[in-house]
């Protein structure tokens, strides 16, 4: 089964890409935009049936490789 | 002495790191990622670069490769491992020392010479060097260094900050920080001190056409530490 996960960096970290895309939105008229956060985004094709088992290995694989875990928070959607 | 370089796919500092560790009298040995066994090193190096085109994360993917688990168990016995630039991220990846390497804080790549000070010399690499302020390069686009408040704490108590970026007479302070590192950070150690990542390449500066000798210092002093 598929397995959709997403990665952002904590709050507090500085992201200095999310900034600039802030900040670029602002120039372009969309003044109501006040914090973007980049994030990862991944799709993980598990071979398991069992959703409980797929989203186990899934959140095996976000702390052992997919995030790191000094900056960057992990979800499993 | 015996050094081992070790080659990712991506690597581009292997060479001029080999050229450095034989010219100041290393016997070194190139080592494929895709070996398991390191041949009888003193030094195991590795190097800068673009590890596997820094995908997902800078050395994220170099830290899980097969050789990897023989430099761990090299460090942990007490075995000396230096880790410049990538090789510093992929150290942070592999959790040999602690933090990680960010995006520089003005989000561009950073190719020129810097300062660092030595901020410890009661360790293999720096014992005894001659100067305290060295002229160094760096060449990243990651080398913010970020830990937590926590873990900073630790490094400055147990004197884990291996070098400071500096002015050219050793002041640390924000005009001399390149990337935006925590406190000026270019280089830590594990608790140990047989560890040390740091993100200015000394094999850069080793011959007078290459704009610095400073590197030679380093290395000069590293071999006779090491005697």
């Amino acid at each position: 089964m598929k397995v959709k996960v997403v990665v952002t960096l904590k709050s507090g970290v500085l992201d200095p890409q999310g900034k600039a895309i802030q900040q670029t939105l602002n120039g372009m008229g969309f003044a109501n935009v006040k914090d973007v956060r980049q994030g990862k985004y991944f799709d993980i094709d598990i071979d398991e049936n069992d959703e409980q088992k797929a989203k186990l290995s899934a959140e095996e694989i976000c702390k052992k490789l997919l995030a790191n875990q000094v900056i960057e928070d992990f979800k499993i959607i | 002495m015996n050094s081992s370089v070790i080659i990712f796919p991506g690597s581009n500092c292997d060479r001029d790191m080999d050229v450095a560790l034989k010219k100041f009298g290393f016997k070194n040995k190139m080592v494929w990622h895709d070996d398991d066994k390191l041949p009888q090193s003193d030094l195991i190096v590795l190097p800068g670069g673009f590890s596997y085109g820094d995908y997902l994360r800078c050395g994220s993917i170099a830290g899980k490769s097969k050789i990897i688990q023989s430099v761990i168990d090299f460090a942990n016995s007490g075995g000396l491992v230096l880790g410049i630039c990538n090789g510093f991220q992929i150290l942070t990846e592999t959790g040999l020392l602690k933090g990680v390497l960010q995006q520089n804080k003005n989000i561009e790549f950073i190719c020129k010479n810097i300062f660092v000070k030595v901020n410890n010399s009661e360790n293999k690499f720096f014992e005894n060097i001659d100067k305290d302020v060295l002229e160094l390069h760096i060449a990243h686009n990651e080398g913010n260094y970020f830990c937590s408040e926590d873990e900073l704490k630790s490094l400055e108590d147990n004197n884990q900050i291996a070098a400071f970026y500096c002015s050219s007479d050793g002041k640390v302070d924000d005009k001399s920080n390149p990337n935006g590192a925590i406190k000026n950070i270019a280089g830590i150690f594990n608790e140990k001190k047989n560890i040390l990542g740091m993100m200015p390449h000394p094999e850069r500066m080793i011959d007078q056409s290459l704009s610095g000798e400073d590197g030679s210092i380093f290395f000069e002093n590293l071999l006779k530490n090491l005697k």
